[in-house]
């Protein structure tokens, strides 16, 4: 077992240090010239070209890699002494275009983008396995039909278009609740939580759509296996049988993806802080879409891949300790 | 059960597993209607410039009268009239009926060569990995680990400007082109794994098959194995898979679009006109909800009909019939 887990996360260090080559490489050699977007269309080409030496962008690109995964453990300093910036570890990288580290700006952004990832999490899990589990028990009757449906549009519902209706119909003509406007957990809870309530239904009813239907039928399926047959022939109350047997086993692959579900949305809930403008990890990246700010782009970009393979990791080991089958591949 | 009767009936006249697939799916009632459903977008996408003729609407022409002095849609429900049965778009007063129509070619075209492209690179490096094992294989499948391990959604976002500039400046012609084409791309790059996972799993047990072992033994090439032996038996699963993807590709477009990262205006692609439409909530909630609708619509219908030819088509499902 020990020696599974040091082999996946081996392979996850090495998946994140092609996934990070990557990312930078594409990100500094796509555009023309890196070093114009450091400052606006009217710029001198002094400042260029100062910006082009103080950022490295003159050097080749390895060694610019370099340098960013040392800045990464050693913090990072731009510019000789005077007029120098410097990031502490763990530095991304320096935004001019924002005029500050890369990982302040991120730091400030990931309580955002937690608040929702973890809210929709609790109820799309809450919502998809429960009307899952429902449309199972009560398979072909009325509830299962409401489930499937549910299901159905659910998965239909572009995520915009579902966060424009919610706007539409609780902000703007009932009026019941105030547009999102986020404020921290800490300084005022009860506004937090109605900030956040919104955006949270949208991603649960969205992705609890998927949800009930894997539940829905893993149900199904362990319900056939033998050991729940010899549940039933050996006369245990189908209470019991439900909670403790069939939905231990169906649960186990349901959880696993949730965990890749719920790493992906930590990784910025773009549409989601766009509609609702909450200032989270996937909003401070359309931001520097629009204003081409390369060192953000790079640094989300593997924020959120270091989420996903990190999940990944985990579910795998998991997955390994629950199913000797996949330790022994 | 009605399912084992059919396939019973069905086996006494030799039908292909192919046919009894689509018969089963003709039994699906939600799937037939979902198919008519997307049979008439695709009519109104193909003949869209005959029928705004017919209509007598124009999707590009800006009408002044249509519009009061604040831009708005004057008359009820969005501008609603004869003129433009569907109302007309707050700030230009163009028709939306006109524009959803182009719009839904646009959708579509996104939506089927995405679908198109994908399926070609996720079935070829399926089989390649299926049939030749060994090293290729595990060098596509770590490719595919690798491809996984990137937030997709974030960085085809974050790579829209730059990678659409880089393709101009390689000649593609500026504008939409180059954006349609900057999409297609990264759908087919971030998109194919799925696919090939899915076809190196079924090649993999298939070419252990007898039948494809007697095909073998008698000398057939390559060829012969990929396209008589092996393809035909992936079809199913294929034609599953794509029904499954069009629908997220064509969200997936209007949400880029919505953004700001995907088509730009003046296309008419229905995720600019909800873009737009956040401007005017509450003067012209019809101009959020039209178009909004015929996605939704369009979409739904895919996924009916990818369900029921999953539930058709996919073995297992009869698993669960028990």
């Amino acid at each position: 077992m020990l020696f599974f887990i040091l082999r996946r996360s081996i392979f996850a260090v090495v998946l994140l240090l092609i996934v990070s080559a990557f990312t930078f490489v594409i990100f500094n050699a796509l555009p023309a010239d890196p070093a114009a977007l450091t400052c606006g269309k009217n710029c001198r080409p002094e400042v260029i070209e100062a910006n082009r030496e103080r950022l490295g962008y003159d050097r080749p690109l390895i060694e610019q890699y370099g340098s960013y995964m040392k800045g990464i453990f050693t913090g990072r300093t731009y510019g000789e002494e005077g007029s120098s910036i410097h990031c502490p570890a763990p530095s991304l990288g320096y935004s001019y275009d924002r005029h500050e580290c890369v990982t302040t700006l991120i730091a400030s952004t990931l309580p955002v983008t937690a608040s929702i990832a973890l809210g929709a999490f609790v109820l799309w899990m809450g919502i998809g396995v429960g009307l899952g589990t429902l449309a199972a028990l009560k398979r072909g009757k009325w509830q299962d039909r409401v489930a499937t449906a549910f299901s159905v549009i659910g998965v239909s519902l572009p995520t915009f278009f579902l966060g424009l209706i919610f706007i539409m119909v609780f902000v703007i003509w009932t009026g019941i609740l105030p547009f999102p406007r986020y404020v921290g957990l800490t300084e005022n809870p009860f506004e937090w939580f109605m900030a956040l309530l919104l955006p949270w239904f949208v991603l649960a009813i969205i992705s609890a759509a998927t949800y009930v239907r894997m539940t829905r039928n893993g149900i199904l399926e362990v319900m056939n296996e033998e050991f729940v047959r010899l549940g039933i022939a050996k006369g245990l109350p189908r209470r019991r049988l439900i909670v403790t047997y069939v939905l231990r086993a169906a649960l186990v692959p349901i959880v696993t993806i949730a965990g890749l579900d719920f790493a992906f949305l930590l990784g910025g809930a773009l549409v989601t802080e766009s509609i609702f403008n909450l200032p989270g990890l996937g909003k401070l990246t359309l931001a520097a879409v629009v204003n081409s700010d390369l060192p953000i782009l790079v640094a989300t970009t593997m924020v959120a891949a270091v989420f996903i393979v990190v999940a990944n990791t985990v579910v795998d080991i998991l997955y390994g300790y629950l199913d000797p089958r996949v330790r022994a591949k | 059960m009605s399912d084992a009767v059919a396939s019973g009936a069905a086996v006494s006249e030799g039908l292909s597993p192919f046919r009894l697939g689509l018969a089963r799916v003709r039994g699906n009632r939600g799937a037939v209607i979902a198919f008519w459903v997307v049979v008439f977008y695709v009519f109104v996408a193909a003949f869209a410039p005959v029928l705004v003729r017919i209509l007598n609407i124009d999707p590009y022409a800006l009408d002044r009268e249509a519009i009061n002095d604040f831009g708005l849609p004057a008359g009820p429900m969005g501008g609603i009239s004869w003129d433009h049965p569907f109302g007309v778009e707050p700030g230009t007063g163009r028709d939306i009926l006109g524009r959803l129509m182009y719009g839904a070619r646009i959708s579509l075209l996104v939506g089927a060569i995405g679908t198109f492209l994908t399926t070609v690179v996720g079935v070829t490096l399926g089989i390649v990995a299926g049939l030749r094992r060994g090293f290729v294989d595990a060098l596509i499948s770590r490719l595919g680990d690798v491809t996984l391990a990137f937030p997709s959604l974030l960085l085809i976002i974050a790579l829209a400007n730059p990678m659409t500039q880089r393709l101009e400046s390689w000649g593609v012609p500026a504008g939409n082109t180059a954006r349609i084409t900057y999409i297609m791309t990264v759908l087919t790059l971030f998109g194919w794994v799925y696919m090939a996972r899915l076809v190196r799993g079924q090649v993999l047990s298939l070419r252990e098959r007898e039948f494809v072992e007697a095909a073998r033994s008698f000398g057939a090439g390559t060829g012969h194995l990929v396209f008589r032996q092996l393809l035909p038996n992936l079809w199913p699963q294929i034609i599953v898979f794509v029904s499954l993807s069009l629908p997220g590709y064509v969200a997936l477009e209007a949400t880029l679009s919505f953004l700001g990262v995907g088509l730009l205006a003046p296309a008419a692609s229905w995720g600019i006109m909800l873009g737009d439409s956040v401007r005017y909530y509450r003067a012209a909630p019809t101009y959020l909800f039209i178009p909004g609708v015929t996605l939704m619509v369009l979409v739904l219908a895919f996924n009916l009909l990818g369900d029921g030819l999953r539930d058709a088509f996919d073995p297992r499902s009869d698993r669960q019939q028990l």
